[in-house]
């Protein structure tokens, strides 16, 4: 490596330069006079799209986790359940499940007095607890597939040691096996989280208003198409960017050998 | 430490000076009897070599002692405390098992060091962890270690970037931070490059001069000649000759034994 910034390689350059290009043709002949109106609306989008985004990753990794344990070392009727979770959530359809989840349940619960009468009842009201619910389960049940073959991956020898010098078991598994498991899975898992994204448009069909919804309802009110979605692909981009950028960091925590 | 509340003082022939005691231990892995009955004890201060050709149930015998392999059964006394077994030959208490373990100091013929961790972090791991040492004293004792094993330039590498040798060293280094009462050898050198052999057979021929305690199962019939208190050749899973080094490698008594030190050179 020479000393010179890295976005300064030649290729770069020429992206940037395309890039910028692309940017001053969109300004000059696009039509962008709605987006002073609906700035607002979309950065309130966006952050429900981010929020939605972590929160699901988030509980559905620490979900993932169980999944993946029970499947690689439980006993039986801890790895069936498990394997059957992960099997149905990744055999049909999100949108399906966010609908079972929002009409089915939705309308399960105003039929029992006890959980109407609740204090949870003001949000259960709302659509955000079933796309979170339904987002989460989704992301778990990939990943607790993902984590299933990353704690089975982890040498053996690895473990040996730990347990050798008397580690306790949840000591090894903290220590140990947990953050080899998810070390060999980490590019794995940003891509994943990638996927978890482009998922998240699907919760604008029940009534939240992410910031998909939001390119939605400026087509809706003003009848541009193509402005919104441009910029809706842009902002997907950077924040795909952003995710990978993270889990780079993650990775070059600890250095590979390579070859 | 909470060890010391742990340690009855009334419990019998806890002055012993025995390290490590086995008596008539047993070992099938389903229907194959590994270990047919073998009695083996460890002075404080002694050095053991276990030789015997390949399957002949070395390295089971020394996983056995810190119960990496559960025995089938027999006895196991560790600095005079016997390891309580259920009826079916599994140990008691974990709690006790984890214990002594904490103060075996194992080495692996894989060397086994934790990859996401540096060396330093790798020998300050199970005193932190396990052993409750506050991090300064035991980073503080780790560097001294690695230094001791020549690997005071390489604390905060990653032990894939390092040479089987210098792996094994730190993997030493990571076995004599624990304060072990014994250490486990299982062929250390066997996965290294000859080149490098000699510089863990150094190290550990300097532990064998201040008077560790070490079980060591080799290839490395030079070198058991030349640090081991006491050796024995295990053939089949039982002690076919035990003996002085002088004695086993000088004069052989079984004609397998003067076969095997043949076959190996
Ligand atoms: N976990 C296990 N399950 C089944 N069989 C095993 C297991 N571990 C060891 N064995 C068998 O037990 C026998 C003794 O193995 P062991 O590893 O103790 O031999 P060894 O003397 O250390 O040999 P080597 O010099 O090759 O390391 C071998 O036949 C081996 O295949
Ligand atoms: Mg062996």
């Amino acid at each position: 490596m020479t000393g010179r910034p890295a976005w300064l390689a030649p290729h770069r350059i020429v992206m940037i330069l395309a890039l910028a290009a692309f940017v001053a043709w969109s300004a000059a002949s696009l039509r962008w006079s709605w987006l002073p109106k609906y700035a607002p609306l979309a950065v309130e989008g966006i952050w429900r799209t981010l929020w939605i985004l972590a929160v699901t990753s988030v509980l559905g990794f620490l979900l993932a986790v169980p999944l993946g344990l029970a499947q690689a070392v439980g006993p039986w009727y801890l790895a069936a359940p498990a394997h059957a979770f992960c099997t149905v959530i990744r055999g049909t359809p999100l949108l399906l499940q966010i609908w079972l989840l929002y009409y089915g349940l939705g309308s399960l619960f105003p039929q029992f007095p006890a959980i109407r009468n609740s204090e949870l009842w003001p949000y259960l009201r709302q659509a955000w607890p079933y796309a979170v619910l339904a987002l989460t389960l989704s992301y778990a049940g990939y990943e607790g597939e993902v984590m299933r073959g990353a704690f089975a991956g982890v040498a053996r020898g690895q473990i040996e040691a730990a347990t050798a010098f008397g580690m306790p078991r949840l000591t090894l598994f903290r220590r140990i096996w947990l953050p080899q498991a998810v070390r060999n899975v980490l590019p794995t898992l940003g891509g994943e989280t990638i996927l978890q994204l482009k998922a998240t448009p699907l919760v604008a069909t029940i009534t939240i208003v992410d910031i998909y919804a939001v390119a939605t309802r400026v087509r809706q009110d003003t009848f541009i198409v193509y402005e919104p979605l441009l910029l809706l692909a842009l902002v997907y981009m950077a924040i795909a960017g952003v995710i990978a950028l993270v889990f780079r960091r993650f990775e070059a925590r600890v250095p590979q050998r390579r070859g | 430490m909470t060890e010391i509340a742990e340690h009855p003082a009334r419990r019998p022939g806890a002055a012993t000076d025995e390290a490590i005691r086995v008596e008539t231990l047993h070992k099938s892995f389903g229907a194959l009897e590994v270990l047919k009955g073998v009695s083996l004890t460890a002075h404080k201060g002694d050095v053991v070599a276990i030789i015997g050709g390949s399957g002949s149930g070395k390295s089971t015998c020394l996983r056995c002692i810190n119960f990496l392999e559960t025995p089938t059964s027999g006895r196991i006394v560790i600095a005079g405390e016997e390891v309580a077994l259920r009826p079916d030959g599994t140990p008691a208490s974990r709690r006790q098992i984890e214990r002594l373990r904490s103060r075996l100091g194992m080495v692996f013929q894989a060397f086994n060091l934790w990859t996401h961790r540096t060396l330093l972090e790798n020998v300050i791991e199970v005193p932190v962890h396990v052993l409750g040492v506050p991090r300064a004293e035991a980073v503080d004792r780790a560097r001294g270690l690695l230094a001791r094993v020549g690997l005071s330039e390489k604390a905060d590498t990653y032990p894939a970037f390092l040479s089987g040798g210098q792996q094994q060293r730190a993997a030493i280094a990571r076995a004599l931070a624990i304060e072990p009462s014994a250490m486990l050898f299982d062929e250390p050198t066997s996965a290294l490059d000859p080149e490098l052999v000699g510089e863990v057979l150094g190290v550990i021929r300097d532990l064998a001069s201040e008077g560790r305690t070490m079980i060591l199962v080799t290839h490395e019939m030079k070198f058991a000649r030349e640090v081991a208190d006491h050796v024995i050749y295990l053939h089949n899973g039982l002690i076919e000759e035990e003996g002085p080094p002088e004695a086993l490698f000088g004069a052989p008594r079984s004609d397998r034994l003067r076969q095997f030190l043949k076959s190996v050179g």
